[in-house]
């Protein structure tokens, strides 16, 4: 990746902060919502199921809130980029392929999965040429094979191409 | 002496052929976990956690699976300060401190030597820890066996208390974190009533989220993305270690006895109270700054500069288990995972294991030992080839890791939706690492949550709803006070810095 960088911030710290603030709020709301189903009161016969996480969640909300406040006061000088546009780039070049490759997982089984993620990333990233990138990706599948199949008798998710082998 | 005639007896469980087989296995691995950026001492060992299950079933297969799992922790300890050295790359967080005074010696040429004196110190520091642990585990693990709910909780919040006091993010950061940790604990099947909780009629929560894959994913996904940042070259100095660098640095680290012993002191008293390896580093390195006759000079490339840090954080690592063997409560994420691989082997962390399960506690403490040594050797020989890992291209090793993460986000239940928690996690674990959201409290209040919530709802019904149940007796009310002192810290520093102020 030497190609020059996009230094420009493609979000600033307090929208970061924001944000992720908000997010809490949000989550902590949620759980106050179904303690309050469950009951946070204190019964005949001790606390409720609720009462536990209701407080918890109200903790949440509180310190989500300061700290919401905490980054919309922060000072120019701090707002920062929370991450540059060119290295947003490069960690959603990676973070794209990875949730592509978890959700393949579920479908093709994780050894030819991981077979298609690497050679993806070899080739696309690293400009490797063909029988490298063939020689690493495949390899890579079959150590792991070798080691959870055989070795440790730990299966994991298979899928057509495993089928189609014959190897269970 | 009981516990010396004890721990001979660990010794002779510890160094049978299978186990000293493992200590050397577990000390390459943990090496390489922690060369390798985004795996580190928590998720490599819970990565390796669902390798040891079948393993823990044969008789004394638990005592062989603690150390693995234990060595490979030491391991990474040691390998963080490859890194640090010769890329002037932290391979973890503990070892940020030792790039200041690590990499400009790598760079004047003396990188053998500053790697020696990494290692040694790290050795040190560990051996100091793990004799604190044999004599001070028994006598602590007595005292908590009178332990009833309230005094349990009264430890749980000390704990999380001493998280929000001494950590240097921000209190209400801290506490957003952690409170997300219990409410992710608090999921699934309530533990006392059967209910329900926060599953939203969700099949997949039901069963609760599994700690092993936030780890994974907060430490593992979220630190690749934060390396990707950096771009994806790393450029490095080149060491040999040779027999002469070493005896020569041996030669030369006894006049830093002083540093030494301050630095295990503040290490084990870190590892103790959950403060961690990697502020025990940070303070030592400012200890010894502030203290040493060549404090000046530190930054510049000073062997002494490694030394404190590297003491530190390899006490702090270590004694990190002693609350965790005695007491059920770990003072660092990884001594977490360590905690978890018991409860999945079915042994309960707690005093009582320095009743029932003596061969075992025993056995891990003497491999704590043995371990050390065994890591010491290794790393000694093997720098560049841990170094020439390094050298892989990221584009070759940064796929690899992800796939290695998946695996062990799978097999921790067997679960595909496990594997996209990971990348859930993994991105939230890079949004917290950049906004300075702690990451350590988040983990260990989703594995004690439910743990902390029925000894606080114990503790209720014994007292019929009154919370003067934790100032009851002199022991609770005592660690209910420090937890509370803890919790305001914050408050107190700053209302103190004010009064010098003016």
């Amino acid at each position: 990746m030497s190609e020059e960088r996009d230094r420009s911030p493609a979000f600033r710290m307090k929208s970061a902060e924001a944000a992720v603030a908000a997010l809490f709020i949000a989550f902590g709301a949620v759980v106050i919502a179904d303690s309050v189903r469950l009951g946070f009161r204190w019964a005949d016969d001790g606390p409720q199921a609720g009462y536990f996480p209701f407080y918890v969640g109200l903790i949440i909300c509180v310190a989500g809130l300061v700290n919401l406040v905490r980054g919309l006061v922060l000072p120019a000088e701090k707002n920062g980029a929370f991450v540059e546009i060119g290295q947003l780039k490069l960690v959603l070049s990676v973070l794209v392929p990875t949730a592509v490759y978890a959700a393949l997982i579920g479908w093709i089984g994780i050894y030819v999965a991981s077979i298609v993620f690497i050679a993806y990333f070899m080739r696309r990233l690293g400009g490797y040429p063909w029988w490298k990138t063939a020689a690493v990706s495949v390899g890579n599948s079959v150590v792991f094979f070798v080691i959870f199949e055989v070795w440790f008798k730990i299966p994991l998710p298979k899928g057509p191409v495993e089928a189609f082998l014959r190897i269970h | 002496m009981e516990e010396i005639q004890s721990l001979l007896h660990g010794f002779a469980v510890a160094l049978s052929f299978k186990n000293v087989a493992l200590m050397f296995t577990g000390i390459v691995l943990g090496v390489i976990i922690g060369v390798l950026p985004g795996l580190g001492g928590a998720n490599g060992v819970a990565i390796l956690l669902p390798l040891t299950y079948s393993m823990a079933q044969t008789p004394g297969g638990a005592t062989s699976a603690i150390i693995l799992l234990s060595c490979i922790y030491w391991g990474a300890l040691f390998g963080g300060a490859i890194t640090s050295v010769l890329f002037n790359i932290p391979g973890e967080p503990w070892s940020v401190a030792t790039t200041f005074d690590g990499y400009p010696l790598a760079q004047q040429g003396r990188a053998g030597e500053a790697l020696t004196a990494a290692f040694t110190s790290s050795f040190v520091g560990a051996l100091v820890a793990v004799i604190v642990i044999t004599f001070l585990s028994p006598i602590v693990a007595s005292f908590a066996l009178e332990f009833g709910p309230p005094e349990f909780f009264a430890v749980y919040l000390l704990t999380f208390c001493a998280f929000i006091g001494m950590s240097k993010e921000p209190p209400f950061k801290t506490v957003a974190a952690m409170m997300t940790g219990f409410a992710l604990a608090a999921v699934g099947t309530d533990p006392v009533t059967g209910a329900l909780r926060l599953t939203f009629g969700s099949v997949h929560l039901l069963k609760g989220f599994d700690f092993l894959t936030a780890v994974i994913g907060l430490f593992g996904i979220g630190e690749i993305l934060l390396t990707l940042e950096e771009g994806l070259a790393f450029k490095g100095a080149r060491a040999k270690i040779n027999l002469n660098v070493v005896l020569e640095t041996w030669r030369e680290l006894p006049k830093y006895w002083a540093t030494s012993l301050r630095s295990s002191a503040v290490g084990c008293f870190m590892g103790i109270v959950p403060g961690g390896a990697t502020p025990a580093s940070f303070m030592s390195y400012g200890v010894a700054r502030r203290f040493s006759p060549r404090g000046a000079k530190f930054g510049t490339g000073q062997v002494e500069g490694v030394v404190a840090p590297e003491t530190a954080a390899h006490a702090a690592g270590t004694s990190a288990l002693l609350p965790m063997i005695t007491l059920g409560v770990p003072g660092s994420p990884t001594a977490a995972v360590l905690l978890g691989g018991l409860l999945i082997w079915g042994l309960q962390p707690g005093p009582l294991l320095f009743v029932e399960q003596k061969e075992f506690v025993w056995g891990l403490i003497a491999s704590m030992y043995l371990g050390n040594v065994a890591g010491l050797i290794v790393v000694l020989t093997c720098v560049p080839l841990f170094a020439a890992i390094l050298r892989i291209p990221f584009s070759v090793i940064a796929p690899i890791i992800m796939v290695i993460c998946a695996i062990g986000a799978y097999t921790v239940a067997n679960s595909i939706f496990d594997v996209w928690m990971m990348v859930v996690f993994g991105v939230l674990g890079y949004a917290f690492k950049k906004l300075q959201y702690p990451l350590a409290p988040m983990v260990l209040a989703i594995v004690l949550g439910d743990r902390a919530e029925s000894s606080f709802r114990q503790a209720m019904l014994v007292s019929q709803g009154d919370l003067s149940i934790f100032f009851s007796n002199a022991l609770v009310g005592g660690m209910t006070g420090l937890a509370l002192l803890l919790l305001f810290w914050p408050l107190i520093g700053l209302a103190l810095a004010r009064l010098r102020g003016r």
